[in-house]
């Protein structure tokens, strides 16, 4: 394979971004919405292949571009459930436009806003210099904030709107803790664009000013701790999941959370590098927390199915940020075991959310019961679904969980109490209300569903696999990613 | 450097923070727009200034941008939304005027107070730049809160951008790449503005974002 890579004429970071850049335009002119379907298809496929290169590709630097195992793996996790949403995708819109829900112009728009957000994503994650990675975040939040007001329903402009307004405040703060990490790196490293390169700040991270990294990383953390819907400035993300198409919901919850995280993480090991600096690992411990808490009791109050997921999204990325916030080589492996077992977990979730939505029509929890009797495949995906994201075995939800309860018992016993209280509470509420959408007394219209189940299980395998073995090669890395993050 | 020319520059970024803190009582949505339109054109000057300062010619272009897209084709097309809209009327307020400026005033002490001790290290130019421009964030901020006019809100958000620009400039030597995103993002912001703005007023026949509060998800079977 590094022949291959090494035969190619474009390296695969350039193809990782190229790809989808160079769909967009191509997407947003096509008017047959089968063949922009089938291309939105292949452009995905390729640009998992790009990523799949990068496994092989050798591990580089510039001032702008960095490729280190900590977002290879990313990556790869990106691409993939990019290319499986949009399979998913392809048959998801046939029955919209069916429907009525939408119109073919609005689909031209729908794909080549879909590409922009993916490219934007990689370029995130590859970016070494830290405007760059906030260029990316940003024009990925824009390309979903059009995507989430694509019914333009009264509902969908106010979850557009509310987006918008919270997602910019939040990317405008993070602008500005960004520039306060340059000013503090141009000090010591000189001005220019070196002084933006993540790789160079991180080596001299000793010789910068504690103060001034402290207050850089307080607007970085509200800024692109908005992003990944941490408690306090979590608002956006429950309208945004439940108005936008369910495709968008899976993308947001399975990548963009986790893209932002990574953002929050690589100036955490900035932090990390300055004794004298601010204790991040607090602060991300007690976020991790009071969002696992809120979002758990939320739960309990959900009337609407993708609503309920979305704050069982919120949860999730409070359990990483918690282990996060712990540190140390076992809790960051059960932290990067959690970010990528949520990513394929949720989008499956969302994946059957999205079929059961079709099939009857309506997201009201209260309409929606007794699939196993209409819908039995789908029924079966759904209960695999939300048996897997509440932690229990043998999905790899649960491996991560337990790694992370068992590491957190020896360093924080008290936290970990309310830790485990919080996943409990989830559970419960999950557990309720799948009991009522499988096998309660079906009501309600039932269309048959056309659209394909191929994504929902192969996600479900490929997080039922990670349950009961991980590939040695896999733990090596995720151990080096996890030493790298200290 | 010259004492003088420090002298402009402190003088160029407190005008900044002067029209932000006039933003906040302004009453009527054309008089915001104006003075929006003024402060890009101060900021313009203040990024300006930063060049000859700095002796950075690419910061002139980041001058030119902040000039033409937010002190004139924005303003001119944001006036166009008012008249089409006909809601040049009242601006409602959240919060009343004089509690807004009481507001005001302790975020600018804030701001202060919180980067004056923290940034010892860097010259004095920025540092005094840096607290200006975090109060600027900071009442772009609170106008945001205060209306509830999407339009007004528009420039609540762009007035926040300008302090972003103003933080940029005067971080010295900031390479061309987050200036050019910065203005970028601002055209990008605002023809998204434009959308929302205009199907907010197709759905709901109104630009109160109180409207909007009445469709939150949870609340929409007790319609």
């Amino acid at each position: 394979m590094t022949d291959l890579v090494a035969a190619l004429p474009l390296s695969p970071v350039a193809l990782v971004l190229l790809v989808p850049t160079l769909a967009i335009p191509v997407l947003a002119v096509i008017s047959d919405y089968r063949l922009s379907a089938g291309l939105n298809m292949l452009v995905s496929g390729l640009t998992f292949a790009a990523g799949l290169l990068l496994l092989a590709a050798p591990h580089e630097r510039g001032d702008f571009l960095i490729i280190d195992d900590f977002n290879i793996f990313l990556i790869v996790l990106t691409t993939f459930v990019g290319f499986t949403t949009s399979v998913y995708s392809a048959s998801y819109i046939g029955h919209e436009l069916e429907t009525g829900k939408l119109t073919p112009a609005f689909l031209r728009f729908y794909h080549a806003m879909y590409q922009a957000m993916m490219g934007a994503m990689n370029l995130a994650l590859v970016s070494n210099n830290i405007g760059l990675m906030w260029v990316g975040l940003e024009v990925a939040t824009l390309a979903t904030v059009m995507m989430v007001g694509i019914y333009r329903t009264p509902e969908a402009i106010e979850a557009a709107w509310k987006y918008f307004i919270l997602g910019s405040v939040g990317i405008g703060l993070a602008f500005f803790g960004t520039i306060l990490i340059y000013m503090v790196s141009s000090t010591v490293i000189g001005a220019g664009v070196p002084a933006m390169a993540w790789d160079e700040i991180v080596r001299n991270a000793a010789a910068l000013d504690p103060k001034l990294l402290s207050l850089a990383f307080v607007f970085l953390l509200v800024g692109y701790g908005t992003k990944v819907g941490l408690a306090p400035f979590h608002a956006w993300l429950p309208d945004a999941h439940a108005e936008g198409p369910t495709p968008i919901s899976a993308v947001l919850s399975g990548l963009l959370l986790n893209v932002a995280l990574y953002a929050l993480l690589r100036f955490k090991m900035v932090l990390a590098g300055n004794p004298l600096a601010i204790d991040v690992g607090a602060i991300l411990m007690t976020l991790g927390l009071v969002s696992l808490l809120f979002a758990a009791f939320m739960l309990y109050r959900r009337r609407d199915i993708k609503r309920l997921f979305a704050y069982s999204s919120i949860e999730h990325m409070g359990i990483a940020t918690f282990a996060f916030g712990i540190g140390g080589p076992l809790a960051n492996f059960a932290g990067l075991l959690h970010m990528t077992m949520h990513s394929l977990v949720k989008s499956a979730i969302f994946f059957a959310v999205g079929h059961v939505a079709q099939a009857k029509g309506t997201q009201r929890l209260a309409d929606i019961s007794g699939l196993s009797s209409t819908h039995p495949v789908l029924a079966v995906g759904f209960a695999l679904g939300v048996i897997a994201i509440v932690g229990l075995p043998p999905f790899g939800v649960f491996m991560s969980e337990f790694l992370l309860v068992s590491t957190a018992f020896g360093r924080q016993p008290l936290l970990t109490v309310v830790l485990v209280a919080g996943l409990i509470l989830a559970l419960g509420a999950l557990l309720m209300r799948m009991q009522q959408v499988v096998f309660g007394e079906p009501r309600g219209k039932s269309d048959p569903v056309k659209a394909s189940y191929v994504p929902l299980f192969v996600h479900l395998l490929l997080a039922l696999v990670a349950g009961l073995w991980l590939p040695e090669a896999l733990v090596r890395w995720f151990r080096g990613v996890a030493a790298l993050l200290g | 450097m010259n004492a003088l020319w420090f002298d402009i520059a402190h003088l160029l970024a407190a005008g900044v923070l002067v029209l932000s803190l006039m933003l906040l009582y302004q009453d009527r949505i054309t008089a915001v727009i104006n003075v929006f339109a003024l402060q890009a054109v101060v900021l313009s000057l203040s990024v300006g200034w930063q060049s000859v300062v700095q002796g950075a010619p690419h910061l002139l272009a980041t001058a030119f941008i902040a000039l033409v897209a937010k002190g004139i084709v924005i303003p001119t097309a944001l006036h166009r939304i008012v008249r089409k809209l006909d809601v040049h009327r009242e601006v409602e307020r959240v919060v009343s005027g004089g509690p807004t400026m009481l507001a005001g005033l302790g975020l600018i002490a804030l701001s202060i107070l919180l980067v004056q001790p923290v940034v010892e290290t860097a010259d004095p130019v920025a540092r005094e730049d840096f607290a200006f421009a975090l109060a600027v964030v900071l009442l772009g901020l609170l106008l945001m809160i205060t209306r509830r006019n999407a339009v007004t809100q528009v420039v609540g958000f762009m007035s926040l951008e300008n302090g972003l620009v103003l933080a940029a400039t005067g971080a010295k030597g900031m390479p061309l790449v987050v200036e050019v995103s910065v203005a970028f993002s601002v055209l990008i912001a605002f023809i998204v503005f434009g959308v929302f703005v205009f199907r907010i007023r197709e759905r709901f026949d109104t630009v109160d974002v109180n409207v909007l509060d009445r469709f939150r998800g949870e609340r929409r079977e007790h319609l």
